[in-house]
């Protein structure tokens, strides 16, 4: 039970990216298609269940002092692996995400994960919430890509949604589209669903 | 006449908060007032300055010759750690009052993804030492100029009446999507 709780933590009460606003700039960026917000998710999870596991294991034996070092170097490890696996398996992401996947190394919902509660936490409960933190970050961005793909662009995963009448609303995939989606997401979420709980 | 172009087209045409979206943690963070937005302003262009410069040099005089380019990650990652921690202990002897001010952002320039941003793409772009000092401060000077310009408008909007759902973030970044359209204009300049 202890463990579901930490994997739906992440995904509604402490959202990364609509509750705690954590990783904005890949948030915004990389949410122009929904195939994109979808790899970089995807990514992220990856990165954070290694990262979380690892930082667990090893915090009896890190001393206090240099633990930030240390944490940053542990996920800058899993981020270039990550790296590489999407450069080889799907160069298509490589190209649409460009340095936003070396830039996973300063999300800052990987270290806070790690500072707050992988630090804390024995190995199982690390890896769910690192499950559920990265699960609640992918749902976020195909939310935000799917919203601004749909009426940026007129399409979602690339397939045209609306007939050819429809006249796309070019700036929602410009960058202002993303602070104005991203602000209205959170307005939307606090409204609906914090309000309940 | 190609600097002059790097550092404008930092600056305005892709500023580095509202074009690229690089640090946008401490652009929403550290904008409550344009005192404090310029203080960390300056502290990132120092950074920036530096971090570009040195990990362009880790690039060309490790990385390259011993031909480990994927280690460029994390060995960015230590150079700005380190750098950051020199730029903080420098603070603290010279001038405290800015560094109490700063506070927890000031470590937390380590993962402004402006910087190790800056320094990706100061290699990826093939740029020079010179160009890439200049690339490094031109993104710096835009990013100081942005928070500078969106913590003036928040310092006013603190007496606005706006819709309960929308108080914090979510207004700061319809604020920053607004002031996202004004720099779109720039980007026929070059």
């Amino acid at each position: 039970m202890k463990l579901w709780k930490d994997f739906s933590n992440g995904i509604i009460k402490e959202n990364p990216t609509f509750r705690l606003v954590l990783g904005t700039c890949p948030t915004m960026a990389v949410t122009t298609a929904v195939f994109n917000g979808l790899g970089m998710g995807i990514a992220v999870i990856a990165v954070l269940i290694c990262s979380n596991l690892i930082i667990s294991l090893i915090n009896k034996i890190v001393p206090n002092e240099v633990r930030i070092p240390i944490y940053v170097v542990v996920i800058a490890t899993f981020v270039s692996a990550v790296e590489m696996l999407i450069k080889a398996f799907s160069p298509a992401l490589d190209s649409a995400l460009g340095i936003f996947i070396p830039l996973i190394v300063v999300n800052c919902i990987i270290l806070a994960r790690a500072e707050s509660f992988a630090s804390k936490n024995p190995p199982l409960n690390s890896i769910m919430d690192g499950l559920g933190m990265g699960v609640g970050f992918t749902l976020a961005l195909v939310f935000m890509s799917g919203v601004r793909e749909l009426l940026g662009a007129g399409t979602f995963l690339n397939m045209p949604i609306f007939g050819a009448g429809f006249e796309p609303a070019l700036i929602l995939i410009l960058p202002p589209g993303g602070f104005l989606v991203y602000g209205l997401a959170i307005a939307l979420f606090n409204k609906l669903i914090v309000k309940k709980a | 006449m190609k600097l002059i172009i790097i550092v404008l087209s930092a600056i305005f045409v892709n500023n580095f908060v509202l074009s690229r979206f690089l640090g946008i943690c401490p652009f929403l963070g550290v904008s409550k007032k344009v005192e404090t937005a310029l203080g960390m302003g300056i502290a990132v262009t120092f950074v920036m300055a530096l971090a570009s410069v040195m990990t362009w040099i880790v690039q060309i005089a490790i990385l390259v010759p011993l031909k480990i380019e994927y280690m460029q990650t994390i060995a960015f990652i230590l150079v700005i750690a380190g750098l950051v921690q020199f730029v903080e202990m420098v603070m603290k002897k010279t001038s405290p009052t800015l560094y109490q001010a700063l506070g927890v952002y000031l470590p937390l320039i380590t993962t402004n993804c402006a910087v190790l941003g800056v320094a990706i793409l100061n290699i990826e772009s093939k740029f020079n030492i010179m160009e890439t000092l200049l690339n490094g401060i031109g993104g710096a000077l835009g990013f100081t100029l942005a928070i500078v310009l969106f913590a003036g408008i928040r310092e006013r909007m603190e007496l606005a009446p706006y819709p309960k759902s929308l108080e914090g973030f979510p207004i700061a970044l319809i604020t920053a999507s607004l002031l996202s359209i004004a720099f779109l204009g720039f980007s026929g300049l070059l």
